[in-house]
């Protein structure tokens, strides 16, 4: 069973928001709403600044919170890569999984439901990359198998430094950054 | 390409993967496209299902080349062409989030003819031909009275080619850019004057193959120039060793190894300093000086006193620093790349500072070296075989005498201060395409002046921007999607060849401009010009005289053409096509024509105190003044902020988010701004993204968001070589929101 | 100094989530009361109070029902796909407490329901027959009566426990992420319950007696305030944030004016007076208890909300 998560390399990034401009329109996102996004951490004093840019989104927690408060079952874990998933159609819109994810990765959908990153299954399930990590022009994303220790992913995570974020909060998100 | 491979973590049929772009090519793409679509036409839109149709972008001006996507007759996306030199298959931001343009709900929609006062923004709408026949009789009462050339046209990008054509038929020469005097031009010239040729754009500059990388302002990462920043991210994975120099700690300098905070203003001394070093530690090309160079000891001795303990007051730079940077440089040359910026209009200085670049570059031997900057090739495909024009009877007006003797492209401003002034000659008429003067020139005040002497203004654009809100006629244009443009051939690592053609319709009969340029000959009795049907005729017939076909080019998107060596290590040769044949140390032509030979440092004047030097550049999302109503790229960034330095602000008890307004030397003042309270600027100056601040009513959503740097850029300093305008001469204090009036 | 810039900026949840407003607080405040009213008119029951007019046994399930179908009402109005509403009862989720929740509500009406058979007042006699032979069959039969009474006491705890529960589940919003929530809403449902009931009985017995009973629970809710407040406080960075919240932040004014003054410890002093028959009972106490009640949720429901892991 494949585990599908994101190691990104902060290194390379530069913040340019090319991520979140492809998820809006390969995913028809609504204006005003956003299933990726940029937070830029600045540390030090000027100029000796520090800057980690890092393109945030669902982390498809092994652990997932907002799946297991889903009182419908619309939030689960799907089969292909254990990537977390609402099914639009049971979704009540109780907003429960929204209150309940510390990264504050999902939303309530114009239409009514919960709505987050998918990891672009429906790419995936083509062969394709998440269009967030195919267009970024940096090349700093990179998706695939987890439990796959030849993967892409895996052998970065292998030979670079790397961190969660809030690991504390304990949902064990999948979604690595480089350093 | 991702190394991520498909088949490891999924079993997926061979079929479902043909829908792909990434990896089938744009080959594999266009062949999907056609089966997505109606059995023989793919280009007919209202099909069901998804048709990829290959095209080239025009959210900037670096044109790459790219897929859209049509899902059941509605766009839905695009992407970059796997095929294309310029985007390797990726597009920037602001290029995946063009499809907004199409949807804009402020565009520009009929042709408008204005019924008040000029920039009252009040018009009529009327027919393509009213239109078209209100200004063939302005300008053959322009012709009558003051002659042809009293017309003058701006134009931004390809997209200006058919109508430059028309006018160049109605018998002026004076066409300008935004581009030159207030973009690249200096950088030009100052290359020119060294190696004997340009940068160019797409700049020539071998980044991704750079071990040493230095950065002057140039801040790639927020100015999204594709290629360039993809090579840059290349550079930075590969462990580049990167130098910095910008007074604001910018995302480029996040990613380096030296970041030098320098004082604004004051970049010359430091690049005379760094080579001061390299020639005092004799660590410089020697063997590529002595082959290639011109006038060096000449150079050397002129620099002889320009030490880093000489350079240190005027920069803030420890010279401890200047020499560890430059012996950093040297240690990769030639593969250091002191890269050239792009922008290059700040001082008015800026050609001699560029020409430092230069020779900085020539000391490392960077110039036709891997890593250092390449020689670009382009495909043979020959123009159109039209008519010969009319000739001018009167020279252009931009740069009467030669003012500037080093201009080697038309001076925008110029054609401004002529229409003031009416000398060597009056300009009646004003056609600009796709340029939004008003934010694109400094001096707003001097560009409305120049409007008000005018007969007749003529703005082709796709949304109401500020310049629209001049025009006497407003001809609303179809967006890069929705239309044909000209072949872009453009000189890069490959040569290579693009097509843009139209992906969808333009919803509300908005029109192409090849298609405006030969109605409007037509209507002035031109007809001869356009012996061509339609575009499409015209682009088969350049492309057959080539050896390729539209048929091909449509379906591809870009063909690519046998790769040349582009530097000496692939085989290419050194030539310098200046008067020596060398490359430049010590400039004759400068010394004929009274300037320093050699750059030579001056100060630049301080601004009052308490003030802060108002600097500005790019965000990664927007382009300029043209993005800011596309609906997907405000949705990333709506309104604009200055930039203040944390302490600077805790002293000013300003926090991040607060509005104010900025007030500059002149008393204008800004609308009202946020307030980014942040530890990467300098004290002594602020910073913002230039474009936003919009005036222009019909913008309803950008409308008023941020303030406008350019209504602060009231002074400039022209540069005396080229005539290029040094915008960041501007000073401005802070004052709470409340004190706007 | 640490800047933080984030690009997102999502309806509801950007710069703070705010993806619940009254309708929430409402609920878990009408579901606390109701599952006070449960608790203490199943004691009447299994005391055997109903055999006397005993008000709490005549009308409390009734006026229940009505409190509780509110409470429905609220949640259902603060759902975003209200029309799939239907889609909680086709399945039990396990570890969703609010799929918990939804099930113990169905439960919860057939108990009042019963309930509200066991004494059917006189005016409703012979307007339902069916009722009044089903009414008639269980006071044939005491035992099943005092096990109506223990499923209404038990299910009034559970009921109470659950709202708390359903907060201190996400562990993502720090302030809720108390395993003292649940103890502190049922205790605050029963004082609520207790507080309606004085309001409304007109027996004297009940009045004396609950308000007594109210003391207890008001008091007893003032420990559990101390334990809810320390256990946070030497919790985790973010979890002393969050009280803090409560306690010097934001929500401060809201929650010692509103929440323990006027709602636990002025009502408390006026009852301990009016119980020592140094005054006359009157409705302010009580009023300022429900109210007390309801500020809470809003302040716990609002302040979590602002709290988080960042
Ligand atoms: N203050 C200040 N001034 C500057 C700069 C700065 O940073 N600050 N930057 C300078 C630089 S580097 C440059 S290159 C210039 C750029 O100057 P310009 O090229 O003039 O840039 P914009 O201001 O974006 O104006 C472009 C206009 O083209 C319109 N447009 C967009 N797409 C189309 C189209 O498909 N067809 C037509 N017909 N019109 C279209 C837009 O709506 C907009 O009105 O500005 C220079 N001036
Ligand atoms: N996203 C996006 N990308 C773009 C464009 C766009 O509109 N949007 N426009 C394109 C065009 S046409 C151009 S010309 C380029 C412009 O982009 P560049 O040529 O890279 O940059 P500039 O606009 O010249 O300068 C901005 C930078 O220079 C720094 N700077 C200001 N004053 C000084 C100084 O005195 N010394 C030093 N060392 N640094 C200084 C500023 O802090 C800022 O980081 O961007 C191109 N790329
Ligand atoms: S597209 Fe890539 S480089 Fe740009 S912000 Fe996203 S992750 Fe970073
Ligand atoms: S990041 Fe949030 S939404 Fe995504 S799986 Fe984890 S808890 Fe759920
Ligand atoms: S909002 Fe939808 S997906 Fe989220 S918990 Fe409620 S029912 Fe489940
Ligand atoms: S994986 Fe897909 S859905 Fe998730 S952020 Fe990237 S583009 Fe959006
Ligand atoms: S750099 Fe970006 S905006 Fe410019 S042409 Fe390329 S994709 Fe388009
Ligand atoms: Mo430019």
């Amino acid at each position: 069973m494949a585990r599908f998560g994101m190691a990104i390399d902060t290194v390379r990034c530069v913040g340019c928001m090319d991520c979140v401009v492809a998820c809006k329109t390969e995913n028809s996102v609504p204006e005003g709403f956003n299933r990726d996004w940029i937070t830029t951490e600045v540390t030090g004093t000027f100029p000796t600044t520090h800057l980690e840019i890092r393109s945030e989104r669902c982390n498809h927690c092994d652990d997932p919170p907002c799946v297991s408060c889903c009182p419908t079952g619309a939030s689960h874990v799907h089969d292909l890569g254990a990537v977390v998933l609402v099914d639009a159609d049971k979704c009540i819109g109780c907003k429960g999984c929204v209150a309940s994810c510390p990264y504050g990765a999902r939303f309530i959908h114009p239409d009514g439901y919960a709505d987050k990153c998918t990891f672009c299954i429906h790419r995936v399930e083509q062969g394709l990359l998440p269009a967030c990590v195919a267009v970024c022009p940096t090349h700093c994303m990179h998706f695939g198998d987890l439990d796959d220790p030849n993967s892409d992913v895996s052998t970065l995570l292998a030979s670079r430094r790397h961190h969660v974020l809030l690991p504390d909060a304990g949902t064990k998100p999948r979604i690595y950054y480089l350093t | 390409m991702s190394t991520y491979s498909r088949r490891k973590f999924l079993k997926i049929s061979a079929a479902t993967v043909t829908v792909a772009s990434g990896a089938a090519g744009a080959a594999g793409a266009a062949a999907s496209a056609k089966a997505a679509a109606a059995p023989d036409k793919p280009s007919k839109r209202a099909a069901q299902g998804v048709q990829r149709i290959p095209t080239y972008c025009d959210i900037c001006f670096w044109k790459c080349g790219a897929i859209a996507s049509v899902r059941d007759g509605v766009l839905w996306k695009i992407e970059g062409n796997p095929e294309d030199p310029l985007s390797r298959g990726r597009l920037c931001p602001r290029g995946t989030g063009g499809i907004g343009a199409h949807f804009d709900p402020d565009r520009l929609k009929r042709p408008l003819i204005r019924k008040q006062e000029r920039g009252q923004e009040v018009w009529a709408e009327v027919s393509w031909d009213e239109a078209f026949a209100y200004i063939a009789t302005k300008m053959h009462a322009i012709k009558e009275t003051y002659g042809p050339e009293s017309v003058a046209m701006f134009a931004h990008g390809i997209g200006g080619n058919f109508l430059k054509h028309t006018l160049k038929a109605f018998g002026t020469p004076n066409f300008a850019a935004p581009s030159f005097a207030q973009c690249r031009g200096p950088r030009d010239v100052g290359f020119r004057l060294t190696f004997g040729e340009d940068v160019g754009s797409p700049e020539r500059t071998d980044i991704k193959n750079a071990q040493c990388l230095v950065l002057i302002g140039s801040h790639l990462g927020e100015n999204m120039h594709n290629s360039q920043v993809q090579e840059f991210a290349e550079a930075v994975g590969n462990g580049a060793s990167i130098i910095v120099v910008d007074p604001r700690f910018s995302v480029a300098a996040s990613k380096a190894r030296h970041y030098l905070p320098i004082k604004p203003g004051t970049d010359l001394a430091l690049l005379l300093a760094w080579m001061h070093v390299l020639v005092e530690e004799g660590l410089y090309d020697k063997e590529y000086v002595a082959a290639h160079g011109f006038g060096f000891d000449q150079f050397a001795a002129r620099i002889a006193s320009c030490t880093p303990e000489w350079a240190y007051p005027e920069t803030g730079i420890d010279p401890a620093v200047i020499r560890e940077t430059a012996r950093e440089m040297a240690r990769h040359r030639p593969a250091t790349l002191v890269h050239p910026g792009r922008h290059a209009t700040w001082y008015g200085d800026d050609t001699q500072r560029s020409r430092a670049v230069a020779l900085l570059n020539a000391l490392l031997g960077s110039w036709g070296h891997k890593g250092g900057f390449y020689a670009p090739s382009s495909m043979d495909v020959p123009g159109y075989p039209y008519p010969a024009y009319p000739k001018p009877a009167k020279p252009k007006l931009d740069n009467p005498g030669m003012r500037y003797p080093f201009a080697h492209e038309a001076i925008s401003t110029g054609i401004r201060e002529a229409t003031i002034t009416g000398a060597p000659y009056p300009i009646k008429a004003w056609f600009t395409y796709a340029t939004n003067l008003i934010q694109a020139l400094p001096n707003e005040d001097e560009t409305i002046k120049a409007i008000k002497n005018l007969d007749l203004l003529v703005v082709v654009d796709v949304i109401p921007n500020e310049i629209a809100g001049w025009a006497d006629v407003v001809l609303p244009e179809a967006v890069y999607l929705e239309r044909f443009d000209d072949l872009n051939v453009e000189l890069f690592r490959e040569p290579f060849v693009a097509l843009r053609q139209p992906v969808v319709d333009a919803p509300h009969g908005q029109k192409p401009n090849w298609w405006m340029a030969k109605k409007l000959a037509e209507t002035l009795g031109l007809a001869q010009y356009y012996p061509w049907k339609d575009i499409e005729e015209y682009l088969d017939h350049r492309l057959t005289a080539a050896g390729m076909s539209l048929a091909d080019l449509k379906t591809r998107g870009i063909v690519r053409g046998a790769p040349q060596p582009t530097v000496v290590e692939e085989g290419a040769s050194l030539a310098f096509e200046t008067p020596s044949g060398k490359i430049e140390f010590y400039s004759l032509q400068l010394e004929k024509a009274g300037f320093d030979p050699v750059p030579v440092y001056t100060r630049h004047a301080e601004g009052p105190p308490a003030s802060f030097r108002l600097l500005f550049g790019r965000s990664p999302v927007h382009s300029f003044s043209r993005t800011q109503s596309n609906r997907i790229l405000s949705d990333m960034m709506d309104e604009n902020e200055v930039w203040l330095n944390a302490d600077m602000a805790r002293r000013m008890d300003l926090k991040s988010g607060d509005y104010v307004c900025l007030r500059n030397q002149d008393g204008v003042v800004s609308n009202r701004v946020r307030v980014k309270a942040t530890e990467r600027i300098r004290p002594d100056c602020v910073y913002m993204v230039h474009g936003f601040g919009h005036t222009a009513r019909g913008l309803k959503h950008a409308f008023g968001k941020g303030a406008s740097d350019s209504q602060l850029v009231t002074r400039y300093a022209t540069d005396p070589l080229m005539g290029g305008t040094g915008m960041n001469v501007n000073f401005v204090t802070i004052e709470p929101e409340a004190a706007r009036g | 100094m640490q800047e933080l810039t984030i690009t997102r900026h999502n309806a509801l949840i950007d710069p703070l989530l705010s993806i619940w407003s009254w309708q929430i607080p409402v609920y878990l405040f009408l579901g606390g009361l109701v599952a006070g009213i449960m608790i203490i008119s199943g004691y009447f029951v299994l005391q055997g109070q109903y055999k006397k007019n005993v008000f709490s046994c005549f009308y409390l399930p009734h006026i229940a029902l009505v409190l509780l179908s509110g409470g429905m009402g609220a949640l259902f109005l603060d759902l975003e796909h209200k029309l799939y509403f239907w889609r909680l009862f086709t399945t039990f989720q396990v570890t969703a407490p609010m799929s918990w929740g939804s099930w113990l509500l169905m439960i919860v009406y057939p108990a009042l329901w019963v309930n509200t058979l066991i004494r059917i007042p006189e005016r409703y006699q012979g307007k339902v027959p069916i009722f009044d032979r089903w009414s008639a069959a269980l006071n044939a039969r005491p035992v099943l009566i005092k096990n109506i009474g223990i499923a209404n006491m038990l299910l009034g705890t559970l009921l109470g426990m659950y709202t708390g529960v359903l907060l201190s589940s996400f562990g993502a919003r720090p302030l809720w992420n108390s395993a003292m929530l649940w103890m502190l809403f049922l205790v605050s449902g029963l004082s609520a319950a207790a507080a309606f009931v004085h309001l409304i009985t007109t027996d004297e017995y009940e009045r004396e007696l609950l308000a007594k009973a109210d003391n207890a629970f008001l008091t007893l809710e003032l420990f559990v305030f101390g334990g809810f407040i320390t256990g946070l406080l030497t919790n985790s960075r973010v979890h002393k944030d969050a009280v803090h919240l409560l306690l010097d932040g934001p929500f401060a004014p809201y929650f010692w004016v509103l929440v323990i003054g006027m709602g636990v410890l002025l009502p408390l002093a006026i009852q301990l007076l009016a119980v020592n028959h140094k005054i006359k009972h009157t409705a302010l106490a009580p009023l300022l208890v429900l109210a007390g009640g309801l500020a809470l949720r809003f302040v716990i429901v609002f302040a979590g909300q602002f709290s988080r892991w960042s």
